[in-house]
């Protein structure tokens, strides 16, 4: 990369005291205040509503192949969701999903 | 989750925390190091890896800015970027005010630092399910989910920075992320509106992937929202 040592510790102070002004929005400026029923029912479907979009396009086209989709990764993938939500665990989603991610790949090295 | 936090002294809120926050250990051990050997093999020194892992504390971001560095992006997009990533922390900061807003302002400040998605999921589902809590309770409950993955995260990264090219591709670490936050969001999948909600999110993201990192997350993320809203009011309609 063609940054200078000084251009980096900018990035990272500036992203630092950026991400932490996102974060401290609302908590830190508007505090105790109500808030209308509406935005709380639309900030109710926050984390269903990033992490999916987030994760959608790693899934689909995951760096690691090129962007091409790869059977092993979509079974991973789908393996975690049915297991988290059958179980409602994160962690037996994990479980389950590493598995299977490990075991296509061994599967896959294997044929 | 036998105890109740209802009538007993925010210690208690703190254990429950931290036992709450134990599991993420687990998937943050691979995100942390992976976030160290790629930085390392990106050409950051010790320091600025680090410096990433603690003034930024937001996985999905550091990795978003140091892919553009990677790219040599002019430096406003990598600021763009890295920071689109992060706005879904503000709706996060929002939804946690109903909560915390109360809480003094240090305090308040403190839950800012740490508030990421693990902090941030397993806190507001926790205060969802215990409307007695009280403020103290909940601010000390926040800070006990940080407490074994904040330092861990930071540890980890020194571990991915030294162990640096020595891990093989064969882990597949790539794709631990997606595992973590699919795992993540499966549970929190509890009606119709939910399940709505996650296919928007899915459809626009990848409909508007061409746009520069984070725009069609936020996008997404937006539509989700309202179709998640929606559908809930649709169904809640239903039911009378």
């Amino acid at each position: 990369m063609n940054f200078s040592t000084a251009e980096i510790w900018f990035i990272i102070a500036a992203l630092g005291a950026g991400t932490f002004l996102i974060r401290f929005s609302f908590l830190g400026l508007i505090g105790d205040r109500p808030m209308p029923p509406i935005v709380l029912r639309l900030l109710r479907f926050t984390p269903v509503a990033v992490l999916p979009g987030m994760v959608a396009p790693l899934v689909v086209w995951p760096a690691a192949t090129g962007g091409q989709p790869d059977l092993v990764r979509l079974l991973a993938a789908g393996a975690t969701l049915a297991i988290g939500f059958w179980t409602r665990s994160a962690l037996w989603g994990i479980g389950g999903g590493v598995a299977t991610l490990y075991a296509g790949l061994a599967a896959t090295a294997w044929l | 989750m036998t105890t109740s936090t209802a009538k007993v002294p925010a210690k208690s809120a703190y254990l429950a925390g931290v036992r709450d926050g134990l599991p993420f250990v687990i998937m943050l051990i691979p995100f942390a190091t992976l976030f160290g050997v790629v930085a390392t093999d990106a050409g950051l020194t010790l320091a600025q890896a680090m410096g990433f892992s603690v003034l930024v504390i937001a996985g999905a971001s550091q990795f978003a800015a140091l892919q553009m560095m990677v790219e040599n992006a002019a430096l406003p997009f990598v600021m763009l970027a890295a920071l689109a990533v992060n706005l879904r922390m503000a709706m996060y900061s929002a939804s946690l005010v109903p909560y915390l807003g109360a809480a003094p302002l240090w305090q308040r400040a403190l839950v800012s630092y740490l508030n990421f998605d693990q902090t941030y999921i397993t806190s507001v589902t926790r205060y969802e399910a215990r409307p007695e809590m009280s403020v103290a309770d909940r601010v000390a409950y926040f800070l006990g989910v940080a407490t074994p993955i904040t330092p861990l995260w930071v540890i980890m990264t020194l571990v991915g920075i030294l162990a640096g090219a020595a891990i093989p591709d064969a882990w597949a670490l790539d794709f631990i992320m997606p595992i973590m936050f699919l795992a993540m969001v499966a549970p929190m999948i509890k009606s119709v509106a939910h399940v709505a909600a996650a296919a928007a999110s899915i459809i626009v993201a990848l409909a508007f992937i061409s746009l520069p990192s984070g725009t069609g997350l936020l996008m997404a993320a937006a539509a989700a929202m309202v179709t998640g809203a929606v559908v809930e009011i649709w169904t809640e309609g239903w039911r009378k």
